[in-house]
């Protein structure tokens, strides 16, 4: 007896196994993104979708390409660590267009406690003032220079 | 051309091979950034933290956070001598508009700032089923806002709490340690913004980066290190009453 007598139904039943594969891998790669599963299993196009959003705050060497004669005041004084943007907000648009973008004016009152109003909450060396006690509502930049804080520094303005 | 039917076997999977990583393009747009040469991660500093609450205004201002939700956030601990092992913690508005007034009182006070801790072996990633989710080969864990589907596996898996589903796009949202700036060589809105420089981006690939001397010679913990999540945002002198 021929033990390949009738194969072709095998074939035709092969067949279809191939077309649905045809068929998977094409609707596979269609609705796969093209990036997917190139460091793992993730889209890797979304690591540079991620990387494009826009930048807000400049960072300070942003600033400090301009403002030299502030980083000089800062630089003496006990706000040297502290950042431009911690207090005067983020200025990515001011460091694109200095020129039509202009920075708003800040508000001491309203900044200075942010960091300094006295709390037992806050580390024992850091300095804290109750604004009431300390100043009787006298702007804080009357005594204190914000860039360089010190009394003997002297205020602005 | 005149090709055997061996040459074809032989040729149509390296052809297929080579069309996949035609397809596969150029992922980072960042020139001169190599991602397999930075791990990122952060140190918190916690005798430094004074509560201000720069770090979530300025998250919140640079990655456009919607009110109520938070990537960053500031907890306030009062731990006093009957209660050690249950401490008031306060963080209101995530400590956005800083904290009330604290009188002297029994007891300690100190502040935790939070983020994502951006683990090596995230329960987060583990547990997206569409992957879109994921650690990049530079070490931070990033969320594809295309590809989620907004289930919330990964808001429930994450042990710290540091992931929410966006309101209005409806997927999943969380810090991206900043990766839009970390990778043109800024330094990320939060650490940019702290005035005491509390927050610090490290980079545990870079020989020069100080947080190795740092490590050495600090008493620094991660948060739930028994989770093994492989946390890399590094609490100098974390109080143990911190979960």
């Amino acid at each position: 007896m021929n033990p390949f007598k009738d194969v072709e139904h095998l074939f035709r039943f092969a067949g279809l196994f191939v077309v649905a594969f045809v068929v998977f891998w094409a609707i596979r790669s269609h609705v796969v993104p093209p990036t997917f599963g190139q460091y793992g299993h993730y889209r890797a196009a979304a690591i540079g979708e991620i990387a494009a959003r826009p930048v807000h705050y400049a960072g300070h060497d942003a600033c400090e390409t301009c403002h030299t004669d502030v980083l000089d005041v800062k630089k003496a004084g006990k706000h040297a660590q502290v950042n431009c943007e911690a207090c005067h907000g983020p200025q990515s648009q001011h460091a694109d267009d200095p020129g039509t973008v202009t920075p708003a004016k800040l508000d001491t009152a309203t900044l200075c406690v942010r960091c300094h109003a006295a709390s037992a909450a806050r580390p024992k060396a850091f300095p804290q003032v109750d604004a009431v006690d300390h100043a009787n509502g006298v702007p804080c930049e009357t005594c204190h220079q914000p860039h360089s804080p010190a009394v003997d520094a002297g205020g602005t303005k | 051309m005149n090709l055997s039917r061996r040459q074809i076997l032989i040729l149509l999977p390296a052809a297929a091979v080579a069309w996949k990583s035609v397809l596969a393009g150029t992922p980072e747009s960042a020139p001169n950034y190599r991602m397999s040469d930075h791990w990122w991660g952060m140190l918190i500093d916690i005798p430094k933290c004074i509560g201000c609450g720069n770090c979530v205004r300025a998250c919140q201002a640079e990655n456009d956070v919607p009110d109520g939700f938070f990537r960053t956030w500031v907890e306030r601990y009062h731990v006093t001598d009957e209660h050690m092992t249950n401490p008031e913690v306060i963080s209101p508005d995530g400590g956005k508009e800083g904290f009330p007034v604290a009188k002297e009182d029994a007891g300690k006070y100190f502040f935790v700032p939070k983020l994502c801790n951006h683990c090596a072996d995230s329960p987060c990633t583990q547990v997206c089923p569409v992957g879109a989710t994921f650690v990049t080969p530079d070490g931070v864990v990033l969320a594809d806002p295309k590809y989620c589907l907004g289930c919330a596996y990964c808001v429930q898996a994450c042990p710290y709490g540091c992931r929410y589903i966006h309101p209005e796009k409806k997927v999943v949202d969380k810090c991206t340690l900043c990766y839009h700036r970390i990778t043109k060589g800024l330094t990320t809105a939060c650490a940019e913004n702290c005035p005491t420089g509390a927050r610090q981006l490290v980079d545990l690939k870079n020989p020069n980066d100080p947080i190795h001397a740092f490590l050495k010679t600090h008493s620094v913990q991660i948060l739930k290190p028994q989770m093994a999540t492989g946390a890399k945002v590094y609490y100098n002198e974390l109080d143990g009453a911190v979960r």
